[in-house]
């Protein structure tokens, strides 16, 4: 391209616009890095946080849902005995759902749990498998009167409450979501202070220019806009990045996941008027929710430290 | 149209820079602001953008009062004049281009307005062939030019120049003088401080001599001396 051609293309593409986000990322990219890199672990701690939040809550609704009480009982009681007493429970008028599964019945499930795994299937026959009943209360308050009315039962080998396994993923989860909520808000506090530092050193920085675009007129809205951009753009790169690298270690620990849930098909996340919305397996619904939530609070943090900044370094 | 009612500056209690000023200017004139240094001229000028508030007096430019002027109407009436300050107070990181443009994207005018619009100021101020230069790969005289350039952009009725040939070499005072008088002629209002005593004599416009704050002369036609 000979000097004439490169001169016409540079007024085509005459830039009279405000000097755009990249070339002020060029000039001070360390402040830029140090922001959108702090961005990026607080909304990646809080991608982690709500898979490991949204996964509990799916675990306790699936157990929720289960039989509530389960009984095994002895290889001497017979199948007569047994519907006996399932009469004697449904005359409660407290039994929900049951079902009877039988020791092959029982079998089958074990095979199907383990179906990659032919050591452990060849080691188990029938015999060794108990029989069970699966009791859904209509109420969790009814369960232990049902219990105390099979326990009375010849041939009970143990009774189950998924109670305690439900009472101890209450606690774990609030739990979790306690930490999780005390951590996230320090880290969006050091965010915050990080950005709203930043953004006010470039005011500085920049104080000559302001000072000259007041002078021809410009309105407080023009001279601010580029800052306010300049947050929200750091919020939105930083929620990206964070969005991609969550997925991709998701997605990376999907196997490890599977076989972790093992027998649980799918962990419910939201159920809304027929819509259920599955944290587990991955749906890219699921990706797609966890990238808009990020987005959207990349954006506040962003807006937020760069408006409070603004109307602090840049009084007109 | 501007007017200086009983203006009166002081930068403090043993400082006056203007003392009871009273000046008219109608649309259209052609004033030479002239005296030593500390007479006053730069502070009117700066008293017409509000950059400064009279202590005493009413400053009309057309019908807006502007020492009674909110704060927020400020932008809008520094974008009714265009000001070509002593030390250009021009964007050192952008181009020529970019900083005429400045007062353009200001207006809110669109891209190819802006575009339009610089390749005619670039003609006027005789800068087209360097749109794409930094202000730092420019001379003196082209810094100056670039600063009238932004200043006439946005096609402002009043053009307030502080010393624009200062630190030029005849030559290229007059070109900026021819600029300036081309602008005139469009129908712009022009008042020049300035020290330049030639430049004053052999142009035959209106004449306001200050001398410590006060405005001793005032001359259709007039003479530095």
């Amino acid at each position: 391209m000979n000097t004439r051609e490169n001169i016409l293309n540079m007024t085509k593409n005459r830039s009279v616009s405000s000097i755009s986000f990249f070339q002020r990322l060029r000039r001070t990219p360390y402040q830029s890095i140090a922001a959108i890199f702090m961005i990026f672990i607080t909304l990646f701690v809080m991608g982690v946080f709500l898979f490991i939040a949204g996964g509990l809550s799916g675990i306790l609704t699936y157990f929720e849902s289960k039989p509530q009480l389960t009984v095994f009982f002895k290889d001497e009681k017979d199948k007569a005995s047994i519907d006996t007493l399932i009469d004697k429970l449904k005359a409660t008028g407290r039994v929900a759902t049951y079902k009877y599964i039988s020791k092959d019945q029982a079998l089958a499930i074990y095979r199907e749990q383990n179906k990659n795994d032919p050591l452990l299937l060849e080691m188990v026959t029938a015999d060794i498998l108990p029989a069970s009943l699966e009791i859904s209360a209509t109420s969790p308050e009814y369960l232990s009167g049902l219990a105390d009315i099979v326990k009375k039962e010849p041939g009970i080998d143990e009774v189950v409450f998924q109670k305690d396994v439900v009472d101890t993923l209450v606690s774990w989860t609030s739990t979790v979501r306690k930490i999780g909520i005390v951590f996230i808000f320090f880290l969006f506090i050091s965010t915050f202070f990080i950005l709203f530092t930043s953004i006010g050193m470039k005011i500085a920085l920049k104080k000559e220019e302001i000072e000259i675009l007041k002078l021809v007129g410009a309105t407080p809205w023009y001279i601010r806009k580029p800052f306010i951009y300049e947050g929200v753009t750091y919020g939105l790169m930083g929620a990206t990045g964070a969005w991609v690298i969550v997925s991709v270690i998701m997605l990376y620990l999907s196997p490890f996941i599977t076989s972790f849930l093992k027998g649980i098909p799918a962990l419910p996340l939201l159920e809304m008027s027929g819509f259920t919305l599955q944290i587990w397996p991955f749906s890219p619904a699921i990706f797609l929710l966890l990238w808009v939530v990020l987005l959207l609070s990349g954006l506040i943090i962003g807006l937020f430290s760069s408006l409070v900044a603004v109307s602090r370094y840049l009084r007109y | 149209m501007i007017l200086f009612d009983s203006v009166s500056k002081k930068y403090s209690r043993s400082t006056t820079a203007l003392d009871d000023i009273n000046l008219k200017v109608e649309d259209g004139e052609y004033v030479f602001l002239v005296g030593p240094s500390g007479a006053g001229k730069t502070t009117i000028l700066r008293l017409l953008i509000r950059d400064l508030l009279p202590n005493h007096g009413t400053i009309l430019l057309d019908d807006w009062e502007i020492n009674k002027l909110p704060v927020r109407k400020l932008p809008y009436l520094r974008r009714k004049v265009g000001f070509v300050f002593q030390d250009f107070k021009l964007l050192s990181d952008r181009t020529v281009a970019e900083n005429i443009a400045v007062s353009l994207e200001i207006l809110g005018k669109s891209r190819s307005d802006i575009d339009r619009r610089i390749d005619e100021v670039l003609k006027i101020v005789h800068l087209d062939s360097k749109e794409n230069h930094f202000i730092g790969q420019l001379s003196y005289g082209e810094q100056q030019r670039v600063a009238i350039g932004r200043a006439i952009a946005g096609e402002a009725k009043i053009l307030l120049a502080d010393e624009p040939t200062g630190n030029l070499d005849p030559k290229t005072s007059w070109e900026i003088l021819k600029i300036i008088s081309d602008i005139n002629k469009s129908g712009t209002t022009v008042v020049m401080a300035t020290h330049n005593v030639d430049i004053v004599n052999s142009l035959k416009k209106r004449v306001v001599v200050l001398s410590s704050g006060k405005i001793v002369r005032d001359e259709h036609k007039g003479k530095y001396s």
